[in-house]
C-alpha cells in the first residue's frame, strides 16, 4: 500500500472525522439537544475511529491493516445505533464488517504473513506530495459539505420517520417503507448488477472438465463398493528401520499381506530384531529373550523355521 | 396476543429504563448462567456422547463427574502459556478475546422470561431489547468468526492457517443460509425484536376442522417448518460443530485454528464455542420453540407464564437443542468439504430463498382474503410441506435406484456388474489422462554416507527400499 493507497484512505478517514464534526457543529447551532451519553459515545469513538483510518494507512502488514480498518467500520457501526438508525448499524456489522472485510481478510490471509510493504520510495516526493494533497482533498471535501449542510433545517427524527410504536412505527419501517417504495427500482437494479457481476466472475474463472477423462470419484465409489472390498487397500509397513513403500504390511500372523504390496516394486523384506524369545535369539544369547512376546505366547517360541518376515539372520 | 397472555409479556417500551443495578445484576446473572452453561454442557455431551458409544463417560471428579468440566478448567488455567516463535503476537493475544467477547454479548438480548419483580423492581428478564434484536446475535456471530480466522492466522503455522480458512469460507456461507431461515420468522412475527417474536408464538390460531374447534401449534417450528429444518442445519455449520466441525477436524487439521493455542488463551477459544452452542440453542428456542412460554401440556395451567417458572420452561428446551448438537455429534460422520459447501450453497441457500417467496406469497393471501395468518400456514403450508418432504424422499430414492438394485444383486451372490478398473503397474499411458509415473528402473546413487561407513568396515543394511551400496544391493535381491 504505497502513493495512491495511501492518500485515498488517509482522505477518506479524515474525511469522515471532519463530516462528522460538521455534523455535529450544524446539530449544535440549530438547537437539537445531544444527549449527555451520545456526547460521550461520540467524544469516546471518535477517536478511535480515526486511529483506525490512520493504523489501517499507516501498518505495514496487510492483515493489520484490514484489523484497523474493521476497527473504524465497528465505530461507525455504534455511530449509527447511537444516531437511531440501528438497522443501519446492524447492516454495517453484518455485512461490511462480517462480511466483506471477512473476505479481504481471507485474500490477504494468503499473501503470506512475512510479505509487508516496502519502505523504498520508488518515486521521490511522492509520499509527502500524498499526504500534502490528501490533506487538501479532505479539507475540501469537508468544506464543501459543511457549507452544504451550513442552513438546513433539521426536521428531527420523528417528523421522518415516526417513533417507536407510533402511527408511523420505527426505523426498521422507516428504511423499509423507503427501500421498497421510493427507491425500488434503484434498489432491484443494484441487486441485479451484483448478481451480473457474480455469476460473470464465476463464468470467467470457471473451467470446464473435459468430458470423458474419467469417471467421477462417485462413479469411482459406488464401483469399489460393489466389490469384496469397500475399504481402502492396507498401506506399506511403517516400521523402526523402514518407511518405504516397498516394506509390506504385516497381517496378525506376522506373514506378509500381499494387498498391501506397492504395484510395480519388488517387496522388500525389513530387517529387524530378532523376535524375542524365538528360539534363533536364546541360542544367540540375547539379553531381552523371552521377554514380552514369551509372556504373552507369541508364535515366536516353538518356531524353529524361519518365522515369515521376521527377517531372519538379520543381525550379523 | 389475548389479554391474558399480555399480562407479564415486556414490550420494547419496557426495556431501557432499568435502575442501574438491576442491569448490573442482570448482567451479571447472564455472564454466570453463560459460564455454568458451559461448564454444564461440557460435561453433558461427554457423558451423552459416552452412553451413545456404550461408554460410562467422566465419573471421577466430584458426584458422578459432574464436576469434570471444572477440574479441566482449572487445569488449563495452569497450564504453560506458550507463544509460537513465529506467531504475531499483538493478534494472537488478541484473537481469543475477539471470539470470547462478542459470544457473550450475543446472549444479551435473548430474553429469558417474562416481566419479574426484582427485589420490588419490576423488570422483564432480559438485558435489553431493540426493534433489531435478532439482528444483533448475528452480528455477534459475525464478529466471532474474526477470533477463529485471526487465531489461525497469527499463529504462524499451516494447519491452524488452514483451518482458519476454512471457517471463514464456512460460517460466510452458513450465515446466509441461517439469515435466510430467519427472514421468514420476521415475516410471520412482524417484528425483529426478540420479545415480540416470542410474544407473536403466544397463542395458538383457533382452528375450526370440519366443525371440529381447537387451538392450532403456535411454534414457528410447525407454522415454519422448513425454516426450522434450514435453521438446524445451518447453525451446526455456523458453530463448527460434527459433522460440520472442518475447521478442526483432528483427523485432517490436529486442532485447526487452535492447534498453537494453550492455556487460557485455549480456554477462552473452548468457551467461546460453547457459548456460541448454548446461544443458536437459546436462539432457536426464542424464534421457533416459542421461547420461555410453557410447551403446551404445561401451559394449560394459568400460572405457567408468570413469574419465575418460564425460566425453567426456557432452560428445558436449551438443553434439550443441546442435546441435539451431541446426538448430531455422537452419529453423523464428518462430511467432506466439497460436499459441503456444495450442500450449503446449493441446497440451503437456494431452498431457503423459494421458502421465503412461499411464506411471502402465503402471507400477502391471509391478508387479500382476510385470513388469520396461522389459518393459511396451517392449512396450506404445512400439506405443501409435507408434500415436498415426501417428493424429497421419493426423489432421493430414485437416484440411488441403480445403486440399490446393483447392491441388492451382488448380496444375492451375482457378479458384480462393474469390475472395477485395476490399473497397469505402470500406470495408465499418460498420454490418455494417466497419472505421470517416474521410471520405475530408476538407480538410486550410493549415499556418501553409507560410503563412509562401508569403509570402516560396518556396512550393514540400514532400510529396505534403498539399494544403495553394492554391499547391501545383494542382500536385498536374494529376499
Amino acid at each position: 500500500m504505497s502513493g495512491t493507497g495511501m492518500s485515498g484512505t488517509a482522505m477518506s478517514g479524515t474525511a469522515m472525522s471532519e463530516t462528522a464534526m460538521t455534523a455535529l457543529a450544524a446539530a449544535a447551532d440549530t438547537g437539537v439537544v445531544i444527549g449527555t451519553g451520545e456526547t460521550i459515545v461520540f467524544w469516546v469513538l471518535g477517536p478511535v475511529a480515526l486511529a483506525g483510518a490512520l493504523g489501517m494507512v499507516l501498518s505495514r502488514n496487510a492483515v493489520h491493516s484490514a484489523l484497523w480498518l474493521v476497527l473504524t467500520m465497528l465505530s461507525l457501526g455504534v455511530f449509527y445505533v447511537v444516531q437511531e438508525a440501528p438497522f443501519l448499524g446492524a447492516a454495517q456489522i453484518i455485512v461490511y464488517t462480517g462480511a466483506i472485510m471477512i473476505l479481504f481478510l481471507f485474500v490477504l490471509m494468503l499473501v503470506g504473513r512475512e510479505s509487508s510493504d516496502s519502505v523504498v520510495e520508488t518515486l521521490r516526493g511522492q509520499r509527502v506530495a500524498a499526504i500534502v494533497l490528501g490533506i487538501g482533498f479532505a479539507g475540501l471535501v469537508g468544506a464543501g459539505i459543511a457549507r452544504a449542510t451550513e442552513d438546513l433545517p433539521v426536521a428531527g427524527l420523528a417528523a421522518v420517520q415516526g417513533t417507536e410504536g407510533g402511527a408511523a412505527a420505527g426505523n426498521v419501517e422507516a428504511i423499509a417503507g423507503v427501500l421498497y417504495g421510493r427507491f425500488v427500482l434503484a434498489f432491484e437494479v443494484t441487486g441485479a448488477l451484483l448478481i451480473v457481476a457474480a455469476v460473470g466472475a464465476l463464468l470467467l474463472t470457471h473451467t470446464e472438465r473435459e468430458p470423458g477423462v474419467g469417471r467421477s470419484q462417485k462413479e469411482r465409489s459406488r464401483a469399489r463398493f460393489l466389490t469384496d472390498r469397500p475399504q481402502t487397500l492396507p498401506g506399506p509397513g511403517v516400521y523402526a528401520r523402514a518407511n518405504s513403500v516397498a516394506a509390506p504390511g504385516r497381517l496378525p500372523d506376522g506373514g506378509l499381506a500381499p494387498s498391501s504390496f506397492a504395484t510395480g516394486i519388488e517387496p522388500q523384506r525389513v530387517d529387524e530384531l530378532p523376535r524375542t524369545g524365538s528360539a534363533g535369539a536364546e541360542r544367540e544369547g540375547l539379553p531381552h529373550a523371552g521377554g514380552t512376546d514369551a509372556a504373552l505366547g507369541t508364535i515366536g517360541g516353538a518356531t524353529t523355521g524361519p518365522v515369515p518376515g521376521s527377517g531372519e539372520g538379520a543381525p550379523r | 396476543m389475548s389479554v391474558l397472555a399480555a399480562a407479564d409479556q415486556p414490550t420494547l417500551e419496557d426495556f431501557g429504563n432499568d435502575v442501574w443495578w438491576i442491569v448490573l445484576i442482570k448482567i451479571v446473572g447472564i455472564f454466570g448462567v453463560l459460564v455454568l452453561m458451559t461448564l454444564f454442557a461440557i460435561v453433558f455431551e461427554r457423558k451423552v456422547v459416552a452412553r451413545m458409544q456404550q461408554r460410562i463417560g467422566p465419573n471421577r471428579v466430584g458426584p458422578r463427574g459432574y464436576l469434570q468440566s471444572l477440574a479441566d478448567g482449572l487445569k488449563l488455567a495452569f497450564k504453560e502459556d506458550i507463544m509460537p516463535a513465529l506467531a504475531d503476537k499483538p493478534v494472537y493475544f488478541l484473537a481469543p478475546v475477539i471470539a470470547t467477547i462478542p459470544a457473550f454479548l450475543a446472549f444479551s438480548v435473548i430474553p429469558l422470561g417474562p416481566t419479574v419483580s426484582i427485589f420490588g423492581e419490576r423488570t422483564p428478564l432480559q438485558l435489553i431489547d431493540s426493534p433489531i434484536g435478532v439482528l444483533i446475535v448475528l452480528a455477534c456471530s459475525a464478529m466471532g468468526v474474526y477470533g477463529i480466522v485471526l487465531g489461525g492466522w497469527a499463529s504462524g503455522s499451516t494447519y491452524p492457517l488452514l483451518g482458519s480458512l476454512r471457517s471463514a469460507a464456512q460460517m460466510i456461507s452458513y450465515e446466509i443460509a441461517m439469515g435466510l431461515s430467519i427472514v421468514a420468522v420476521f415475516l410471520y412475527a412482524g417484528s425483529m425484536s426478540t420479545s415480540e417474536i416470542v410474544a407473536a408464538q403466544a397463542d395458538g390460531t383457533e382452528l375450526s376442522f370440519f366443525g371440529l374447534e381447537f387451538t392450532g401449534p403456535s411454534w414457528f417450528a410447525v407454522l415454519l417448518p422448513v425454516s426450522f429444518v434450514i435453521y438446524v442445519i445451518a447453525v451446526v455449520g455456523e458453530t463448527n460443530r460434527a459433522p460440520f466441525d472442518l475447521p478442526e477436524a483432528e483427523s485432517e487439521l490436529v486442532g485447526g485454528f487452535h492447534t498453537e493455542y494453550s492455556s487460557l488463551k485455549f480456554a477462552l477459544f473452548f468457551l467461546a464455542e460453547y457459548i456460541n452452542i448454548v446461544t443458536v440453542s437459546a436462539l432457536a428456542a426464542t424464534l421457533f420453540l416459542g421461547g420461555w412460554r410453557a410447551p403446551w401440556p404445561i401451559s394449560i395451567w394459568d400460572g405457567a407464564n408468570t413469574g419465575w417458572w418460564p425460566l425453567l420452561w426456557f432452560f428445558a428446551k436449551v438443553v434439550v437443542a443441546l442435546f441435539v448438537f451431541v446426538w448430531l455429534r455422537g452419529t453423523l460422520p464428518r462430511l467432506r468439504y466439497d460436499q459441503f459447501m456444495r450442500f450449503g450453497w446449493k441446497v440451503l441457500v437456494p431452498v431457503g430463498l423459494v421458502w421465503i417467496l412461499v411464506v411471502a406469497t402465503l402471507r400477502a393471501v391471509a391478508r387479500e382474503s382476510d385470513l388469520d395468518a396461522g389459518q393459511v400456514a396451517v392449512f396450506v403450508g404445512v400439506p405443501i410441506a409435507l408434500v415436498l418432504l415426501g417428493g424429497l424422499l421419493l426423489a432421493s430414492r430414485m437416484r440411488n435406484r441403480d445403486t440399490r438394485v446393483a447392491a441388492r444383486e451382488a448380496a444375492a451372490g451375482g457378479p458384480a456388474p462393474a469390475e472395477p478398473e485395476v490399473l497397469d503397474p505402470r500406470g495408465r499411458d499418460q498420454a490418455s489422462g494417466g497419472f505421470p509415473v517416474p521410471p520405475l528402473d530408476l538407480v538410486v546413487p550410493p549415499s556418501p554416507r553409507l560410503r563412509r561407513r562401508e569403509s570402516v568396515g560396518a556396512g550393514t543394511v540400514v532400510g529396505t527400499g534403498r539399494r544403495s551400496s553394492s554391499t547391501t544391493d545383494q542382500e536385498d535381491d536374494d529376499v
